[in-house]
């Protein structure tokens, strides 16, 4: 008697029938850095952002918890406090957003290394979009596809450790500047 | 500085651009004191390629000297250099395995999104090729910032003519490389469609790699003689009906490998690119692939195909089945030039390769515009242009 699989191996975040309420996005990226060195870049907060966009700024607060300013358009900006909910040193990280977020997000980072490849990086987040006027900037924030904006996110943590530098088209340092606002 | 810009369709100028500046720690900047014009820059010129924005510095195939370098760069000043086309940082998965143009680092994570929808990977960055390879500002011009400096560039030894060495950027490691993936063996018979600079490298560089017999097809009979001086029998397809030729030449067997040097904007009147050409100028289609078919029909059952030559986007009437049923192996790719640098300087300074016979033309980077219009009108004779920043303006 053959036996129906309940579910393939894919990722959770690959499903076709997910929860539409939801914004899940994954991303994996493989790094040639040994886990300890990502894990610790990551674990303090305001280096990420150093690689991702439209950060105004990231505040730690104490050692579990940071405040995060994310630009808006219009010269807006939303914030929200995060809370590390679980922390595997070398290997996971678990964040959740506390009380009154402007986009309520969680999300964890895992850091796996594999044998001649480096550590592959596995970033989940979820996030809950508000209705009205404020979700409406949410949405310009993100801007694209959101599973864009992680997977750029992540090159650029890629490239910054691996190279130890983001690469840029920039041919001087004016338009570097004006690449960066 | 003073730069080759492109405008448009046939529309390239030598514009005055700010100079460029050390802007990551690895950076180097070159003083350009020779450049080429490459064919595929061709297909910028022609309008083949996608995200081309006005004002965009051409130019992939560039050496100069060292002027100025951060504080990452292994490379010191006044040192002669050799710039590999691909911008590749040497320390990711890919350049471990010595796949350089493979590496993800040196494009921009802004830059990444369309070759991720076009091909479902990006790209390497690559010198004034087009915002999907990096919009990187290209060699045509006086100076350029090259990044990861500390890893891609050939400190060339004092003595050695820019002329000699110029082409280990692209075209001879490019040719050599398609050579390699034909996976030669002693005895073997190859066929290369298409004798532009890559196709006659690709000539030199089969008999070095012990093909017996090289047999190279082209329609520019002065690119045929070039062929010929390097040992190869020729076929003009304009003369000769180039399946049944090969096939006699080849005792009904066909070619054990073959090499198809032309890419996507190969000439003909061939049904089968008329067609090809009117899809591409209603965007049907955008690549014309006459040579590739064709050399898949004439190779041998169980032989390979090697394609350096450049294709972009979507084609139709490949020949897949031909490729099953005959059991084919397809290899290609951007080159991996850092990968063969030391062995082709060795190469050249042994005099095992000779790359200035190419040279047709030498012009100040001033008069780069009509080097465009020259090379693209006049293919016969205009086999390879080398601007020099220095060089006082043709009167």
């Amino acid at each position: 008697m053959s036996q129906t699989l309940a579910h393939d191996d894919a990722p959770v975040t690959a499903s076709k029938t997910a929860d539409s309420k939801r914004e899940l996005v994954a991303q994996a990226v493989t790094i040639n850095r040994p886990a300890q060195e990502l894990y610790d870049f990551w674990r303090e907060f305001p280096n990420l952002a150093l690689v991702m966009e439209n950060i105004v700024s990231i505040e730690a607060l104490d050692r579990n918890r940071s405040h995060w300013v994310v630009r808006a358009p219009g010269g807006r900006t939303v914030e929200w406090d995060s809370l590390v909910t679980k922390d595997v040193p070398g290997r996971e990280i678990t964040w959740q957003s506390e009380g009154d977020a402007d986009v309520a997000n969680s999300g964890r980072i895992v850091f796996e290394e594999v044998p001649g490849r480096g550590t592959v990086v596995t970033a989940t987040i979820a996030y809950e979009p508000p209705a009205g006027a404020i979700g409406k900037i949410v949405a310009k924030v993100l801007q694209r596809e959101p599973n864009v904006q992680a997977r750029r996110d992540l090159r650029r943590f890629k490239q910054l450790m691996e190279t130890g530098e983001i690469a840029t088209n920039a041919r001087t340092l004016r338009m570097l500047a004006e690449e960066n606002t | 500085m003073r730069a080759l810009t492109w405008h448009g369709k046939h529309d390239v100028r030598v514009d005055t651009v700010d100079d460029p500046e050390i802007v990551n720690p690895r950076d180097a900047i070159i003083k350009v004191t020779s450049t080429a014009i490459c064919g595929s820059d061709l297909h910028l010129y022609d309008g083949y390629i996608p995200t081309m924005k006005a004002g965009d510095i051409l130019g992939h195939e560039f050496m100069g000297e060292v002027v100025e370098v951060g504080p990452k760069s292994t490379l010191k000043k006044g040192q002669r250099v050799v710039v590999p086309f691909t911008i590749s940082c040497g320390q990711c998965y890919h350049c471990g395995k010595k796949q350089f143009s493979a590496c993800p680092n040196g494009l921009p994570a802004d830059n990444q999104d369309i070759a991720m929808e076009a091909y479902g990977h990006e790209m390497a960055g690559l010198f004034g090729y087009s915002h999907m390879t990096g919009g990187y500002a290209g060699g045509q011009a006086e100076y350029v910032r090259v990044p990861f400096s500390d890893f891609g560039p050939l400190v060339i030894p004092d003595g050695v003519e820019d002329d000699k060495v110029l082409f280990l950027t692209d075209i001879l490691p490019t040719g050599w490389m398609a050579a390699e993936n034909a996976e030669i063996e002693p005895g073997d018979t190859i066929a290369v469609w298409g004798c532009g600079p890559v196709g006659l490298f690709a000539v030199q560089s089969a008999f070095l790699l012990g093909a017996a017999r090289v047999i190279a097809i082209d329609h520019f009979p002065h690119r045929l003689e070039l062929a010929k001086q390097f040992g190869a029998e020729t076929i003009n397809f304009e003369e000769s009906a180039t399946y049944d030729a090969v096939m006699e030449m080849t005792g009904g067997i066909g070619p054990d490998a073959v090499i198809d040097c032309v890419g996507l904007e190969a000439h003909g009147a061939f049904a089968d690119n008329i067609i090809d050409q009117i899809k591409a100028s209603t965007f049907l289609g955008t690549d014309r692939i006459h040579a590739i078919r064709q050399a898949i029909i004439a190779c041998r059952k169980g032989g390979r195909v090697s394609m350096p030559a450049v294709y972009g986007g979507f084609v139709d009437k490949f020949p897949l089945g031909a490729v099953m049923q005959k059991g084919l192996t397809l290899k290609t790719g951007q080159t991996h030039v850092q990968r063969y640098l030391p062995a082709l300087l060795a190469a050249i300074m042994e005099g095992k390769i000779d790359t200035t016979f190419m040279i047709s033309h030498r012009m100040a980077l001033e008069d780069a515009p009509k080097g465009y219009k020259l090379f693209h009108d006049e293919q016969n004779t205009t086999t390879k242009i080398v601007l020099k920043p220095d060089m006082a303006v043709a009167a």
